[in-house]
């Protein structure tokens, strides 16, 4: 039997979203940048295809809707934790709508489903940190207490600690698990703030990846049966430095994935996939 | 058995009061004994003072020929040669009376028998007792009159019997018969004896008080003080949930965790998932029903187990389907599988507490293994790691932390909240102070040399601190003791089909035998539970604060600070053993530093704790601590009442390195004595501990040490003020008063170990008003001559008083040869703290100091200069309603003599209505009593009255 928290990282299936055509003009974005929609495209197939075929993770993949600009981020819509999703509420007002469809599919992959039904309550899944041992939630222009609560509520066995977020839109666009009890971490100021605050809400001790960039400390982890510790991160073209970084992690699969379009719609690695765990019972 | 216990105990409480009163008013006692249980209910109630000796006591006057007495008497080992002939007339006549009231046995022999049970069945505390209340008794003769009255009233008391009913774990209740003034640990081994639980320091036993708030019963402390009105019914439960349970050394024990942790589930204390409930539950099925059976097991064959707080049917088909998965797996492992599972739980072994912060938004406090927890709502918005909180303090509803500064900061900040009420705020105080003991520090070890001390060897295995237990565990050699799980509360459905069985009943039956003695030195209860072994100690503090103490007065809110030095606990993972010894006497020494003296009583409390706690160990050991009667060379016993215990464990830890520091040591026992005003309470204590910085002579190295800390401390207090981060009210004084905080990362020395070390005549009370302790030496005497009683060096017996009615009350010390000193100090408060103080709340409060020493000529003599080598230090504390008692005691060894010296520092706290001329004389003989071989070479007295008070 697995015993509680055990098999971070364990993942069987993927949910993704397609790439709507409204996502280059009217997705949201802290920048100002243009995004080549193609090339978008093209990231994004190349993304879904790691976890499809590369990874060999059951891909649900949702239809995109032009009405949502940015569901392809579905990272933001769900929470998932063992066999429960928590149902977001984004911050972004334009973005609730993203939820159904995402209720819809992790409903039809046999999670217990928590919704957030208070009006008062925001969180998007790009604040949530999911550590293995327990969860730090970014308070961010996304995400507020009240959003937090109810994931605390969600995730009873978990502590939640919140951590306040600045200058960036989620607490995972400069960080996020890289390895069990691994944070990769930006080197920037607000980013390494952050992880003191981390470290110091936390009970358990984490080792921490630098990452110079702070985009680059977005990756994906997983650990699947025959491959091991898995990371998808950032391609040598986008952030040098921090691909070097990454490279020396030996024991881990390396996958570069590029991210150049999305992330100028603050979409990171992360953001483009929830990551669900159906095969063990408890 | 019980009748007979209780005509024993009530054969010898009458013949302490015909004692006390005078042999001619024997006979009229012992009718009454009789009737005691009746007539005594009401008079117990109505007096205060459980111990009734302040009663007995009124003045000072009084008490002080008897020590002279005392001391002779202790001495020769017989409380009844006694030098004061009306002792010996006493004694006899109890005896004669006991004779004839129940015919044979009921000797002196029956007498201490009982006393042994009724406070915690250990034999060394009775004999000091005895001698004790003989001696009372001599000086009530000598003024007879006056205690009459009372000593009827003592009678009752002593003679009754309760019955106090334990719900168990298991949901079952356990009763049983308990001497009125017994202690909380005696009931707490009954129960674990009752359970046959080994490993106890995990536990403790809990009530519920007027508020209806949950309270840890103090072993160290009267059960009846703590309960107050309340019934005599408590809880037993685990107070330190282990991080690692698989490190518990027997079954029995985890399945006692086991129970305790469904309970916490069941009622929602513990929140889970869903899926944590189920896979809980199912564990729980196995170890109780076994492998699942599917004709037997039916769906509603768990109906009858809470899994959760709300329980639905599909929680329970989960439940049973991952209980079919468990096959073969055999009770005990899967309990193993439940805690593997729990511990893990966020809320796992953390204790809640409301409070706001210093915004007033509601928060709860939560106190753990690794340190405290905030929360709001349920996210945990900040987190502060036993090694980042230098310092833990209270005042008034409000409980404060200092935080070590940050790699970027300079300064330490301290972080305040509210809570609902004081006695809220002394709660969440006294669990972190547990907590941190218990979690963080490490025992010291036996002391090999402790043999002088009485107590000492029993103490040695109690394990306060999580590694103690661990230790003690490990020597645990029985088979695994037999135990019947029975569901949780559905007892009907247990694997056998045996009715309602409780853990205990069998236990009992089946090791209760091999339990005996060595159990309880194995699994010696932390701070709590203090074991039969540990009762002598306890009763004899018990007996010294019961008599001192005047409960109601108690009013005075002191902060009270728990200091812990980080760096030793850091230090102490990495260090070998002879580093960790080293280390332990810098922890007992930490331990009291935790207690940074606050008048209230609350420091106390945690003293006592820390006593009965393996944590204590280490004063134990070394320490016959106060309880113990030292044998001590003659030396002098400085009896110094001290509103603040601070201690300096650090010092001592330096001291033990360097041979110098330590004064070739007679004991010393010092006792000053406070009296302090409620209201002074922000005042009072700070200048409290100013007073003990001040007071203590730089004579030591250590004390040379201590000096140079104090600046700091005050340098700190200033910064703390400035700095609050959180809106906390910065307690001026009291900060700039405690040492202790400041010090932690450099040691500290806190007051106690200045004192002594110190023993030098006249502390140079520059800074502090207070200048209590001055101590004199005695000549060293030989180790071994502690048997030999340098009776000739003592000075004591000299009394002289001083006494005033008024609200600054005087303190009386009384030695002879003395050299007298007295030094008044006015303090403004205000003007002391130049910062300001956020606080409006903090009461102004001028506060004069009056310290005066009394120091036998003799000890001058002794070089203090000469540096001996430190053998050991220990420093106990005990603690009443208004007293509190700190004991230090040195081995020196110097020039193949040893000195053993014990300071004592009594602390009195309380309102005018508390006569406290009474309860300093009280802890004066009681320290003499305690130590009938030594000498008392200085008494120095501090008292500190409030000039103005604030109201609220």
């Amino acid at each position: 039997m697995a015993g509680l928290m055990s098999g971070f990282g364990s993942f069987t299936h993927a949910v993704v979203r397609a790439l709507p055509q409204s996502l280059a003009k009217e997705a949201l974005r802290t920048g100002s940048l243009e995004v080549d929609l193609l090339k978008a495209q093209e990231e994004h197939d190349k993304y879904v295809s790691v976890l499809k075929h590369r990874l060999g993770l059951e891909v649900v993949e949702l239809p995109a809707d032009e009405a949502l600009p940015d569901c392809v981020f579905v990272e933001d819509a769900a929470v998932v934790c063992g066999d429960t999703a928590l149902i977001t509420r984004p911050g972004a007002e334009s973005r609730r709508k993203e939820t159904e469809a995402m209720k819809a599919a992790l409903t039809e992959l046999g999670l217990s489903i928590v919704e957030m039904t208070d009006e008062s309550a925001t969180l998007d899944g790009g604040d949530v940190l999911f550590t293995g041992r327990e969860f730090f939630v970014g308070l961010s222009m996304r995400t507020n207490q009240r959003g937090a609560e109810i994931l605390a509520d969600a995730f009873k066995d978990y502590a939640v600690s919140t951590v306040p977020v600045q200058d960036r839109l989620h607490l995972k666009s400069f960080c996020s698990m890289a390895g069990p009890g691994l944070i990769a971490i930006g080197a920037s100021e607000a980013a390494q703030k952050a992880l003191k605050i981390m470290q110091q809400m936390s009970d358990h001790k984490y080792d921490k990846l630098t990452l110079p960039d702070d985009l680059a400390a977005n990756c994906v982890y997983m650990n699947l049966p025959s491959k091991g510790d898995v990371l998808l991160h950032c391609t040598p073209e986008e952030f040098p430095e921090s691909a070097k970084v990454f490279e020396k992690l030996k024991d881990h699969m390396l996958i570069p994935v590029s991210n150049q379009e999305k992330v100028k719609v603050d979409g990171a690695l992360t953001c483009c996939s929830v990551l669900v765990n159906r095969k063990k019972n408890i | 058995m019980t009748t007979e216990v209780g005509s024993e105990s009530d054969v010898k409480k009458v013949p302490e009061v015909q004692q006390q009163t005078a042999p001619a008013s024997a006979e009229p006692s012992q009718e009454e004994s009789p009737s005691d249980p009746e007539a005594a209910a009401s008079p117990e109630p109505s007096s205060p003072p459980a111990d009734g000796g302040p009663k007995k006591e009124k003045g000072i006057s009084r008490f002080l020929p008897p020590w002279l007495k005392r001391q002779k008497s202790q001495s020769q080992d017989k409380p009844g040669e006694s030098s004061a002939p009306p002792k010996q007339e006493s004694v006899e006549a109890v005896q004669e009376e006991q004779e004839e009231t129940h015919g044979a046995g009921a000797a002196t022999a029956s007498t201490e028998q009982t006393e042994e049970e009724k406070s915690i069945g250990s034999a060394d505390t009775q004999p000091v007792r005895e001698e004790k209340e003989e001696e009372t008794k001599e000086e009530e003769q000598v003024i007879p009159h006056e205690a009459s009255g009372l000593s009827a009233l003592k009678l009752n008391k002593k003679m009754k019997m309760v019955v106090c009913h334990v719900t168990l774990l298991d949901g079952s209740q356990f009763s049983c018969e308990v001497e009125k003034r017994a202690k909380g640990q005696y009931l707490f081994f009954q129960v674990c004896e009752h359970l046959n639980l080994l490993e106890k320091d995990y536990f403790g036993l809990s009530f519920k008080d007027n508020a209806e708030q949950r309270c840890w019963l103090d072993p160290t402390k009267e059960i009846k003080r703590q309960i107050r009105n309340s019934q005599w019914q408590f809880a037993f439960s685990v107070k330190f949930y282990p991080l690692d349970p698989s490190q518990l050394t027997e079954d029995i024990t985890r399945y006692l965790l086991c129970l305790q942790l469904r309970q916490d589930i069941a009622s929602g204390r513990l929140p889970c998932s869903f899926v944590t409930h189920a896979l809980l539950g199912s564990y729980t099925l196995q170890a109780e029903l076994g492998d699942h059976d599917p004709e037997e097991h039916r769906l509603d064959y768990i109906s009858d187990f809470q899994f959760a707080p709300n329980q639905t049917k599909e929680l329970e088909e989960k439940v049973v389907e991952l209980h079919k998965s468990h096959r073969g797996m055999t009770p005990a492992q899967s309990d193993a599988q439940f805690l593997e599972n729990a511990k893990k739980l966020s809320m796992y072994g953390v204790d809640l507490h409301h409070a706001k912060d210093s915004e007033g938004v509601d928060i709860m406090l939560g106190v753990c293994a690794n340190g405290l927890l905030i929360y709001k709502d349920r996210l945990r918005i900040n987190r502060f790691a036993w090694p980042k909180i230098l310092k833990i303090s209270y005042k008034r509803s409000n409980f404060y932390i200092k935080i070590r500064p940050g790699e970027t900061e300079q300064f330490e900040s301290t972080v305040g909240f509210k809570l609902p009420n004081h006695r809220a705020a002394k709660r969440v105080w006294k669990v972190c102070v547990e907590h941190h003991t218990f979690f963080r520090l490490v025992s010291p070890e036996q002391p090999t040399k402790t043999k002088f001390l009485t107590l000492g060897s029993k103490f040695r295995y109690s394990g306060r601190t999580q590694a103690q237990t661990r230790q003690a565990s490990s020597l645990i050699d029985r088979p695994a003791p037999y135990f019947q799980r029975t569901s949780s509360k559905r007892i009907s459905r247990s694997l056998d089909g045996a009715p309602v069985v409780n853990v205990s009943d069998y236990s009992q039956a089946a090791g209760a035998g091999e339990n005996g003695p060595a159990l309880e030195l194995n699994s010696d209860s932390k701070s709590q539970q203090v074991e039969v072994v540990e009762e002598p100690d306890a009763d004899a503090a018990t007996s010294i604060s019961s008599e001192t103490a005047f409960e109601s007065k108690l009013r005075v809110q002191g902060e009270n600070i728990y200091v812990r030095h980080s760096n030793l606990m850091l230090e102490d993972l990495d260090k070998t053993q002879e580093d960790v010894l080293k280390h332990q006497a810098s922890i007992s020494e930490l331990k009291r530093s935790f207690m940074e003296a606050t008048p209230d009583p609350m420091p106390s409390q945690w003293d006592k704790r820390l006593t009965g706690s393996p944590a204590t160990t280490l004063r134990l050991q070394a320490q016959g601590s106060a309880e113990v009667k030292p044998e001590v060379n003659g030396q002098p016993e400085v009896v110094e009442v001290v509103e603040e215990t601070v201690v300096i464990e650090e010092v001592v830890k330096a001291k033990p390195k360097s041979p110098a520091p330590e004064v070739p040591a007679t004991v010393e026992t010092e006792c000053a004595a406070e009296v302090k005003e409620e209201r002074s309470l922000s005042s009072d204590s700070d200048s409290e501990e100013e007073a003990e910085y001040h007071a203590q002579p730089p004579t030591t190295s250590i004390s040379t040490q201590q000096i140079k800390e104090e600046p700091e401390e005050e340098q700190e207090a200033v910064l703390i003020q400035q700095a609050p981060p959180s809106g906390i009210e910065s307690q001026p004084i009291t900060e700039a008063a405690e040492p202790a905080p400041s010090a932690e990362e450099e040691k500290p020395a806190e007051l106690p170990e200045e004192e002594v070390h110190a023993d030098e005549p006249l502390a140079t009370p520059d800074e502090a008003p207070n200048g209590h302790a001055l101590q004199a030496e005695a000549p060293p005497t030989l180790r071994a001559a502690p048997t030999e009683e340098e009776e000739p060096h003592i000075v004591n017996g000299s009394t002289s008083r001083v006494e005033a009615e008024h609200l600054p009350q005087v303190i009386c010390c009384s030695e002879p040869p003395v050299v007298k000193t007295e030094m008044v100090t006015i303090s403004d408060t205000f003007a002391a703290q130049k910062t300001e103080i956020s606080t409006k709340e903090v009461p102004i409060v001028h506060t004069e100091t009056k310290t005066i020493t009394y120091e036998a000529a003799q000890l001058d003599g002794n070089g203090d200069g000469e540096p001996g080598v430190l053998m050991t230090a220990q420093t106990i504390t005990s603690e009443s309603l208004c007293t509190t008692t700190t004991t230090h005691i040195t081995k020196t060894l110097k020039g193949g003599l040893s000195e053993t010296r014990i300071e004592k520092r009594i602390v009195i706290t309380g309102d005018s209505d508390i006569d406290h001329d009474q309860a300093l004389a009280q802890a004066i003989k009681e320290a003499k009593e305690q130590h009938p071989d030594m000498s008392v070479t200085r008494v120095v007295v501090h008292k500190e009255t409030e000039l103005a008070e604030d109201e609220d």
